[in-house]
């Protein structure tokens, strides 16, 4: 402390700048419609620090980050920026606070080159309103020179990886003089390479003196780029810890507030024979050969885990085991059943079930209500009806059936769904899906957008399910997810199965080279 | 040369199909700009409709430029409405047009009747000199300056940083309010540019084109302006091609004669051909990603 109060006195008020921090939040209260989303928030982010901020979804990390941008304001308490309190009542007087934020859903028009999103709202001008493009360019090319690897400021938005997106994204934000960056969930999107990437230009970032304040959800991650941890919980702060002094599960166990292992769950169960098989199908969409004679089987008792970066025919798989487009050549079996051309309901009766990967277009009907979306699919198959007449009460006691075991929380069984969370929505169609006894069960994304807790309860689920011999076929693009629960893991890449692998033998570096094409193909898949 | 060719490119076809191509574009021009910021202006036929009868009247009170003016008026004030309702209110942008549609059936006709004293028809109102265009036939003074409006539109939208706000507000409206751009500005921007447009399209019907405003004058151009926006991709120069193609089968009702052709299919070829051409090309185009949502700023205007 002596020492401290020298220096200050030593080198003026201008050293004593230089040492407020960046950001603090002294009790700063936000609430919503009764509900305290923020509570007496006391946050201090130092500048040149990367500060992790980790919580449960709901546990108020997006609204202390949108008080920050000045998205929202709090009720209660005060926001300094470097040293000085402010109102931030918009995100223009954040950008001017040389605050900016990349958002978890990207902000840019996709119809707009690289350098038009970059300068939109802050152009440079030739004079009389016109637009500089060239100096625009030039500057964008300044910018993203030694960020990185190269970015061609011409490309269209909608032509280059989310990767480079995200580096568009935080360009933005330097081109605007920012030197305070919030990134909110910037891993959720990218494929480990990328991640490694995203962390060095973090770190070099860091370098040039830039103040980073990121938001996440895998641990690993956290503990690995960031200085600081800030764990958030029902929108308290529980602590905040150096993350050379912690762990994982010191974190996790901060964040749920009981012990967690999200790890990998062995299973007692040894497969059996196979259940789906996939053979040489091929699907064209657009002209482009989406699925290019891609074989695949999952047996009994098995989790099969399909890693890869979306968009390689993760998507087209799934409709055409499901039956929502039917592929040009190639067989589909479940069981003794040939389901090449059967259409959806057939199949579902063959004993196919399907968490699809967006539960608002595919797994729900979100106006209709929880009782009616607990028997979506079944609703013609006894109890739930008789003679083409609805039997509510047998709906609403399979709906209360499934409230109770899957725990979801739920106002009454009469509430529309969309009165539900995420994660409890998630819950219900995992419920009905598993109420339908199928024996192959196809997982698309089943936890994206869930916190720990929910996560832990579906892989939960889904591992019980195996267990009881039912064939899974898990598709994530989260590794994590793949590692933990995957018996066998098949990676796709370019519409084809290229890599097969033990899940107990799977590296995350390994699976990460075959997802990103860096390992192809031309070895032939062993397990 | 063969008498079916005279009327297909004949000077008289392809003049009269210029004359119908300038109403057409400068309506498609106005419907670039709101659907670029991201409105939908179904009321475009409406708001050319009260353009040709206020640009009748003002001529009638002032002379023809007065005209043309009073119709540009009139046009931003019909598109306030539409504005007031799409983006102050949040009405569905499609239910706010046809309520402007609507509109322009019943109260042009009171108008007339306290102007006029009659119902459908205005006296004949002066009209600008015309001007002798190489190859193209005796014109309108609006022919050029609807071209010089073409290029200007083209410009604002492509080369200033208006026009790159504006397409940002149609394209990520989310993502152009984060950057500072105000949305709301920019819609507004563009849906009463639309009207002005509208408006002196309906204005040049009346003075130029006619000489008098006449109630069903505009028949549906509003309507085939929305087909040249689409067939055109939303872009003022290919907005140009499509308003060609089509004021050239408008122009063919006139002069095309074929024995063997029933003389009502000709008549309705303007339709049946937006109609084919929509249908063959409706899936090469991009429209602007968030037109006609409305859009919730985290600040109200």
């Amino acid at each position: 402390m002596a020492t401290e109060a020298t220096e200050v006195t030593g080198d003026g008020p201008s050293e004593a700048r230089r040492r407020s921090p960046a950001i603090e939040c002294r009790g700063v209260t936000r609430r919503y419609a009764g509900v305290v989303a923020n509570d007496q928030i006391d946050l201090e982010v130092a500048e040149g620090e990367i500060h992790a901020l980790v919580g449960e979804n709901g546990a108020g990390k997006s609204t202390l980050m949108k008080m920050l941008y000045g998205l929202e304001q709090p009720d209660e308490g005060e926001i300094l920026v470097r040293g000085e309190p402010q109102v931030i009542d918009s995100p223009r007087k954040a950008i001017e606070l040389r605050i900016g934020m990349v958002h978890q859903h990207f902000m840019l028009v996709d119809a707009f080159t690289v350098a038009e999103n970059i300068v939109l709202g802050a152009e440079p001008d030739k004079g009389g309103g016109r637009l500089d493009l060239e100096e625009a360019e030039r500057r964008v090319g300044e910018l993203a020179r030694g960020f990185g690897t190269p970015l061609d400021p011409h490309a269209r938005v909608e032509d280059i990886g989310v990767g480079q997106q995200q580096r568009v994204e935080i360009l933005k934000l330097l081109y605007r003089g920012a030197d305070i960056l919030i990134l909110d969930e910037p891993t959720a999107v990218l494929v480990p390479q990328e991640v490694e990437e995203l962390f060095d230009n973090m770190r070099q970032l860091k370098a040039d003196g830039k103040t980073i304040i990121f938001i996440a959800h895998s641990l690993d991650e956290v503990l690995q780029v960031a200085d600081r941890i800030t764990v958030l919980r029902d929108g308290k702060v529980i602590d905040t810890v150096a993350a050379a002094d912690t762990d994982t599960h010191q974190v996790a166990e901060m964040m749920v507030g009981r012990p967690v292992l999200l790890r990998r769950v062995e299973g007692k169960a040894t497969p059996g024979g196979p259940m789906l098989q996939v053979k040489d199908v091929r699907v064209t969409a657009g002209g482009k050969e989406v699925l290019a004679g891609l074989d695949l089987d999952v047996r009994r008792s098995e989790i099969y885990g399909l890693a890869g970066v979306e968009g390689n025919g993760q998507a087209e798989l799934v409709e055409a085991l499901v039956g929502l487009t039917i592929p040009e050549t190639g067989r589909v079996y479940l069981d003794d059943d040939e389901l090449t051309r059967a259409d959806v309901r057939t199949r579902r009766q063959a004993g196919l079930a399907y968490i699809p990967e967006d539960r608002h277009a595919r797994g729900m009907v979100l106006q209709m209500l929880v009782s009616e979306n607990s028997v979506l699919g079944v609703q013609e198959r006894a109890p739930f009806s008789r003679r083409g007449l609805l039997d509510l009460k047998a709906i609403r006691r399979r709906a209360v059936e499934l409230i109770r075991g899957f725990r979801v929380k739920a106002p009454s069984v009469t509430a529309p769904a969309y009165a539900l969370s995420g994660g409890n929505q998630q819950k219900l169609v995992l419920g009905r899906e598993f109420a339908s006894k199928p024996k192959l069960l196809i997982a698309a994304h089943p936890t994206r957008g869930l916190d720990i807790g929910a996560t832990q309860f579906v892989w939960q689920e889904l591992v019980e399910a195996r267990d009881e011999g039912v064939a899974v076929l898990l598709i994530s693009s989260n590794l994590e997810e793949i590692l933990a629960l995957a018996d066998r893991v098949g990676v796709i890449y370019d519409g084809r199965i290229v890599a097969q692998v033990r899940g107990s033998e799977a590296t995350m570096s390994e699976l990460g080279l075959y997802m990103t094409g860096a390992r192809g193909g031309d070895e032939e898949p062993a397990a | 040369m063969p008498e079916i060719l005279v009327q297909l490119f004949g000077l008289a076809t392809i003049a009269s199909a210029i004359r119908a191509f300038v109403p057409l574009y400068l309506a498609t021009l106005g419907g670039v700009f709101n659907e670029r910021s991201g409105i939908v202006n179904i009321g475009i036929d409406g708001m050319m409709i009260f353009g040709t009868w206020f640009g009748a009247w003002g001529a009638l009170q002032w002379g023809p430029v007065a005209g043309l003016l009073t119709a540009v008026a009139a046009g931003v004030a019909v598109a306030a409405i539409h504005g007031m309702a799409t983006i102050t209110f949040r009405v569905d942008h499609i239910v706010s047009g046809v309520a402007i549609n609507i509109l322009a059936i019943g109260m042009p006709r009171f108008l007339s009747i306290v102007a006029y004293g009659q119902g459908t028809q205005s006296p004949q109102v002066p009209s600008l000199p015309k001007i002798d265009l190489p190859g193209l036939g005796e014109q309108s003074i609006m022919v050029p300056v609807t071209v010089l409006l073409g290029f200007g539109a083209w410009f604002v939208l492509t080369r200033t940083i208006f026009g790159l706000r504006l397409r940002s507000a149609g394209e990520n409206p989310r993502a152009a309010e984060s950057l500072g751009v105000r949305v709301r500005g920019q819609r507004w921007a563009g849906v009463l540019i639309s009207g002005g447009f509208a408006g002196l399209a309906g204005g040049y019907l009346s003075i130029e084109l006619v000489g008098l405003y006449r109630e069903g004058m505009n028949q549906g151009r509003g309507f085939i302006a929305l087909a040249a926006l689409i067939l055109g991709n939303w872009s003022p120069i290919g907005a140009a091609f499509a308003c060609l193609l089509f004021a050239w089968t408008e122009a063919l009702t006139v002069f095309l004669r074929v024995d063997w052709i029933n003389n009502a299919f000709i008549q309705s070829l303007p339709y049946i051909v937006t109609l084919v051409v929509l249908a063959l090309f409706f899936r090469r185009v991009r429209p602007p990603k968030a037109v006609g949502q409305a859009y919730e700023a985290g600040s109200p205007v």
